[in-house]
């Protein structure tokens, strides 16, 4: 008998740990890069859904992560030699997200401890899947930094912690902006409840950025079709320079 | 007005680059060089990513080439038959060149050669074209108007083997240090983005011993195919050439080369020699200075598509 009540005890907290789910709205599902594109701003917002009331023992928290397609990076560094600057040593970071972005409701080590951050690999620190080095490198960390500082750098990693909006505990929004160099692909969104650093949900969706029309055109040609490529632009840049030469006779003669 | 590179992955402005284009294209049809010594390290500069650059950069010298040597067809200062010569080893030059770079691209030195090659080469030349054309300016003041007649030299060139008349120039020479000197130029080419002008002409001039209004519209001529050749293989084995950014460039380049050429008419040979000379050495002390002073950021980043 005791055994029944403990499970049954055990299924209602699993069920309470359940209880509070992630509802989720985007402002856009695509990102189009068109001719025109400067950048894109998406606004992310969602309520939690609960059929139990509100907990007070512990402030809910929300997390929320956007990542680009993960890349191949070789990080080089350079030193003197000889009197000049050259790159010495490479580091391989085998992935890194072109685009990182985590948003939080208060600063990261409050809201999430290092074991779920571990885990899920939430902070930029953990996003960047580091590195083979070679023997020779002694600190392969200063390679995974300068990852991380070259890229927040141009804004395409960026920690904002305390900029996720949480109205009574229910309603949550953000927006992540995103610069123009943005790389083509399916963006993760994830979405994670924290209470006592630990989460409680998760959602995740995703974004989709792609180039179209023209840009969509060059690009797949001059990947597809390289050589009719090269020689389009060849021939563009023939006749801009023909008829320039021409139209200034003409201009003169007039 | 903004505009999204398809190859380049960035955003710039129109008008900054339709300006570039227009700025180095006026130098292009003055001198007779393709400009792409001073176009690749300004793209650079403006966050157009290296590999484009050099490779767009080849595209736009095309155009503003073609625009330039047309005006020079008019005049009649080609030498056509020279230009084919040059341009027999100037291909040849592409090919090895091309090879080079991807090898060492592949060992993560490129930025590095580029960097030494054009300080090496543009400080060479510079400073000794421009010590020349400084006496010689200053002679043809003192003188009047006559320069002094240096063409009557024999040197080696005159006693090699397979001679032939180049009429245009009127030159009686081998033929084989016009294709040398094309093989060395397609070379630098392909390596470091450009046309090769700032050595051809020098060459032409200094070595060939052709006459200085002759000079230019061939080292024009057979840069068109330099580059055309270099564009090409660029496309087809990095995907590197952007056509909306080569767009807007040789728009701007195209007509600045126009209003070069008709500068280049009205100034003496001299006087455009020593402005040359000053270019080419600002710009190689440049990036002599970029070399020896510790950068800001030690570290660089190349990515690689992730399948």
């Amino acid at each position: 008998m005791r055994w029944v009540l403990a499970l049954c005890l055990l299924l209602l907290l699993s069920t309470l740990a359940r209880s509070e789910e992630v509802v989720l709205g985007l402002s856009d599902n695509q990102v189009s890069i068109d001719t025109s594109f400067t950048g894109s701003q998406i606004l992310i917002f969602g309520a939690v859904k609960r059929e139990t009331p509100i907990r007070t023992d512990s402030p809910l928290h929300v997390v929320i992560t956007v990542q680009g397609p993960k890349q191949r990076v070789t990080v080089r560094r350079k030193s003197r030699w000889f009197g000049i600057w050259i790159n010495t040593d490479a580091v391989v970071a085998d992935a890194a997200p072109s685009f990182y972005a985590v948003a939080t409701t208060a600063p990261l080590d409050e809201v999430l401890t290092q074991t779920e951050d571990l885990r899920r690999k939430i902070s930029i620190n953990r996003a960047i899947r580091s590195v083979g080095a070679p023997d020779t490198i002694k600190d392969a960390s200063n390679f995974t930094d300068a990852i991380i500082r070259i890229r927040q750098n141009e804004k395409l990693y960026q920690e904002m912690e305390g900029s996720v909006k949480l109205d009574q505990q229910t309603l949550f929004r953000t927006a992540i902006s995103m610069p123009s160099d943005l790389t083509e692909g399916e963006y993760l969104v994830r979405i994670f409840l924290t209470r006592d650093g630990e989460i409680v949900s998760n959602y995740d969706a995703a974004i989709d950025v792609r180039k179209v029309g023209l840009e969509r055109w060059l690009f797949a040609l001059s990947r597809e079709q390289p050589a009719i490529y090269g020689l389009m632009a060849l021939v563009i840049a023939i006749a801009a320079g023909w008829g320039a030469s021409a139209a200034f006779r003409k201009l003169r003669n007039w | 007005m903004q505009i999204y590179l398809p190859i380049a992955e960035v955003s710039v402005n129109a008008f900054l680059i339709l300006g570039l284009g227009g700025m180095v294209g006026l130098l292009s049809g003055m001198f007779g060089i393709g400009g792409g010594f001073l176009m690749t390290p300004l793209l650079f500069f403006i966050g157009i990513p290296p590999a484009v650059a050099v490779a767009t950069g080849a595209n736009q010298i095309v155009a503003s080439s073609f625009s330039g040597v047309m005006t020079h067809f008019h005049k009649r200062t080609v030498d056509l038959k020279m230009g084919c010569v040059l341009l027999a080893g100037g291909l040849i030059g592409v090919a090895v060149g091309m090879v080079i770079f991807n090898y060492l691209k592949s060992l993560g030195q490129v930025d590095l050669l580029v960097q030494l090659f054009y300080v090496v080469f543009l400080g060479t030349v510079g400073i000794l074209m421009f010590a020349e054309s400084i006496n010689a300016y200053r002679k043809s003041r003192r003188i009047g108007a006559n320069p002094p007649a240096r063409r009557r030299q024999r040197n080696w060139v005159h006693v090699w083997p397979f001679k032939m008349r180049f009429r245009t120039s009127g030159l009686y020479i081998s033929a084989i240090p016009p294709m040398l000197v094309g093989f060395a130029v397609g070379v630098l080419a392909a390596i470091m983005g450009v046309g090769g002008g700032f050595i051809m002409v020098p060459a032409m001039i200094y070595i060939l011993g052709m006459p200085t209004k002759v000079v230019v519209g061939t080292s024009l001529f057979q840069i068109i195919f330099v580059a055309a050749f270099t564009t090409l293989l660029h496309a087809i084995t990095n995907y590197t050439v952007d056509v909306v950014l080569a767009v807007l460039l040789l728009l701007g380049g195209v007509i600045g080369a126009q209003f070069g050429t008709q500068v280049a008419v009205r100034l003496k040979a001299e006087v455009l020699r020593v402005l040359l000379a000053g270019l080419v050495v600002m710009v190689c002390g440049k990036l002599a200075l970029d070399l020896l002073i510790e950068p800001r950021e030690l570290y660089s980043l190349a990515t690689a598509e992730k399948d």
